[in-house]
């Protein structure tokens, strides 16, 4: 219940700080602003031979948040809860169907070709690369679509190629690419352009562990060092937690989430995972702060909260245990979500507005 | 509407804008140009067959134009002359299809599309750009050596004018054009229809009847006659072969295939205000 509240107002709070300076300089404030934005889709279901129903279906209810220029910002939820709707809205492809929002002070739905030479979008699962051309090719492309200077495009050439290991690739046709050779190949696309705004949705998705690495320390500098606003959507937890400081999860359309990632684990009460293998078949460990869950042979699985250190219980284990090896397993980030949700749907009192309308987005 | 329809922006107003434009169109056109370049054995196989069908339609030509002479107004050597441009320009008119739109199609059908709708690029105009550039390679490598084996192997009644000959370029480029506004059409309804096979294959059919690939349109009889000279399609074969053999009055074809091109491609901008509202309810 506190929890609930708590992150609640964190939504509401940062609402209030920069709603003040909004008319000013709201361009230095925050860059992402939205205001009760709404997205409804009229659906039609067929109910019988020539008779359908009209069906409304809110993909995106009443979202309220603002994103500071050079914020790397997490954007988390489960399948259908609006991710992909909001980031369409942002790039001005979708219109809001009510509701303020101004990405750079652009309002994207009226002006996207104009914000278009602003933003940056790449998708894990889709590719902006020419199919059947080298790699080169497509950068050539992206010289002339976004009308980069000569000096300019040069330069961030240079520079991803080198960041991203890009060097042997350049004349390779994008068909022959592995997947996190195509992945990196398209971030590099995105940037070279020099976009105020990266919004990444599943970067790191089917790649091998050295890729996703790779991937999340170019990302982190690019942030560093040009300051590029980064709005991030994946399901893989490191990704928020190496890159991201801020979180924000939805769920059936509503904001349900905003504040560091600590928060998250606290707010779902989300237990890790570690895994003991010990000398020989021995009854559950008996340690306090942790639960033996599961055992199979000399190996035990114990839960415990995902905010504390795991230290304090592996030194114990070791002294008291015939310790061999041991491994900590970060919880799911559908987990997470999926207790933190459950947790606040829970809540005693919940606040009667949104129980309607949630209600109402999931029927 | 209005700020929809004037999509390029406002920087595109100026002489840089469209100096730009310009650029990044020259760009995705040199681009399409080197896609189909990149596929040879496919080029040489294409070539090959387009040959052997020339051949086998030619013989057929010569057995009915024995029985019938002066059919649709051609002479036997004009008739000739119909078969082979026919398969010189089988694929650059992409009469059967397999040109961008199936691969517009897939984008829609999967959402990719919405990756395109991104950049700061007019759909229409990129992937026209992106078409001529095909048409070109197709037009050279295609449909150059077949035609020139056809005129080796049989008698072509051929121009001797290099007027004509640029006249009959003219046609062919609004040919292209005729072309490739009618399968943006049935490329965007595809957001409409989710799939877009049916549509495909209608637009194979009609085009491969109505283009005259099978026959000359000037041999259609009566009222089916008149309709199918009237039809986009003619713009395709007939119009330029027409154009080729001195049979056309060469204005009233070009404003036919001119006509047709910006009819078409007024409705695929139109239809593309309107898809481009609709391409969020696909893939998330």
């Amino acid at each position: 219940m506190d929890s609930h509240s708590h992150s609640h107002s964190q939504v509401d709070g940062s609402f209030d700080e920069s709603h003040d300076s909004f008319s000013n300089n709201s361009f230095n404030e925050s860059f992402i602003e939205l205001d009760g934005v709404e997205k409804v889709f009229d659906v039609r279901k067929k109910t019988g031979f020539m008779r359908s129903e009209r069906r409304e279906v809110r993909a995106v209810d009443s979202i309220s948040f603002r994103v500071a220029r050079g914020e790397m910002v997490g954007y988390i939820g489960p399948n259908g809860a609006g991710k992909s709707t909001t980031i369409k809205m942002l790039t001005g492809i979708l219109t809001p169907s009510g509701g303020r929002l101004r990405v750079a002070g652009i309002d994207p739905s009226r002006e996207r070709t104009r914000l278009a030479r602003r933003i940056g979008v790449v998708f894990g699962q889709r590719t902006t690369l020419w199919w059947d051309l080298p790699l080169i090719d497509s950068y050539k492309l992206m010289h002339r679509m976004y009308r980069i200077p000569d000096a300019r495009y040069r330069e961030n050439l240079d520079r991803c190629v080198e960041l991203l290991e890009l060097a042997d690739l350049l004349d390779v046709p994008v068909r022959q690419l592995s997947l996190g050779q195509r992945m990196r190949g398209d971030i590099a696309a995105a940037l070279l352009h020099d976009p105020e705004v990266l919004y990444l949705d599943e970067p790191t998705i089917g790649l091998d562990v050295i890729s996703k690495a790779r991937v999340r320390e170019f990302l982190r500098d690019l942030n560093a060092e040009r300051g590029t606003t980064v709005l991030l959507t994946t399901h893989d937890l490191q990704d928020i937690e190496q890159l991201c400081s801020r979180v924000m999860v939805i769920d059936h359309g509503r904001l349900m989430y905003d504040g560091p990632l600590t928060g998250l684990h606290e707010v779902g009460d989300s237990e890790r995972t570690l895994v003991v293998d010990l000398e020989r078949e021995l009854p559950p460990v008996e340690v306090p702060s942790a639960r033996v869950v599961r055992v199979e042979g000399p190996r035990q699985w114990l839960a415990f909260p995902a905010s504390e250190s795991a230290a304090p219980l592996v030194a114990r284990i070791a002294a008291e245990y015939p310790l061999v090896d041991l491994s900590v397993r970060e919880p799911d980030i559908e987990a997470v979500i999926a207790k933190m949700l459950h947790s606040m749907r829970d809540t005693p009192k919940p606040p009667p507005e949104q129980a309607e309308r949630s209600g109402r987005a999931a029927s | 509407m209005r700020a929809r329809l004037l999509r390029f922006g406002p920087d595109a107003l100026g002489k840089a804008g469209v100096v730009g434009s310009g650029r990044l169109y020259a760009a995705v056109a040199a681009g399409g140009f080197r896609r189909y370049a990149t596929y040879r054995a496919a080029t040489l196989a294409g070539v090959f067959t387009n040959t052997v069908f020339g051949v086998i339609l030619a013989y057929t030509y010569i057995a009915l134009w024995d029985e019938r002479p002066h059919l649709g107004g051609y002479d036997q050597s004009q008739a000739l002359t119909y078969v082979w441009l026919g398969q010189a320009l089988l694929t650059t008119m992409c009469v059967m299809g397999t040109g961008f739109e199936e691969e517009l199609i897939e984008r829609i059908r999967t959402g990719d599309i919405a990756i395109d709708l991104y950049r700061p690029a007019d759909l229409q105009l990129w992937w026209l750009a992106q078409d001529l550039g095909r048409a070109l390679f197709q037009l050279l490598g295609r449909g150059l050596i077949p035609f020139v084996l056809g005129a080796w192997l049989f008698d072509l009644s051929l121009p001797a004018s290099p007027l004509t000959w640029l006249a009959f370029l003219v046609a062919v480029a609004l040919g292209v054009l005729v072309s490739y506004s009618f399968r943006f059409l049935v490329a965007l309804a595809a957001f409409w229809l989710m799939d877009g096979a049916g549509i495909t294959q209608m637009a194979w059919l009609a085009g491969v009847f109505c283009s005259g690939m099978v026959l000359p349109l000037n041999v259609f009889p009566g009222v089916l006659g008149e309709v199918v000279r009237a039809l986009p399609w003619a713009a395709l074969i007939q119009a330029p072969a027409d154009v080729l053999m001195g049979e056309a009055d060469l204005l009233g074809t070009f404003a036919f295939q001119a006509g047709w091109a910006v009819a078409l491609l007024g409705a695929g901008r139109l239809l593309q205000v309107v898809a481009t509202r609709r391409v969020v309810v696909q893939g998330g």
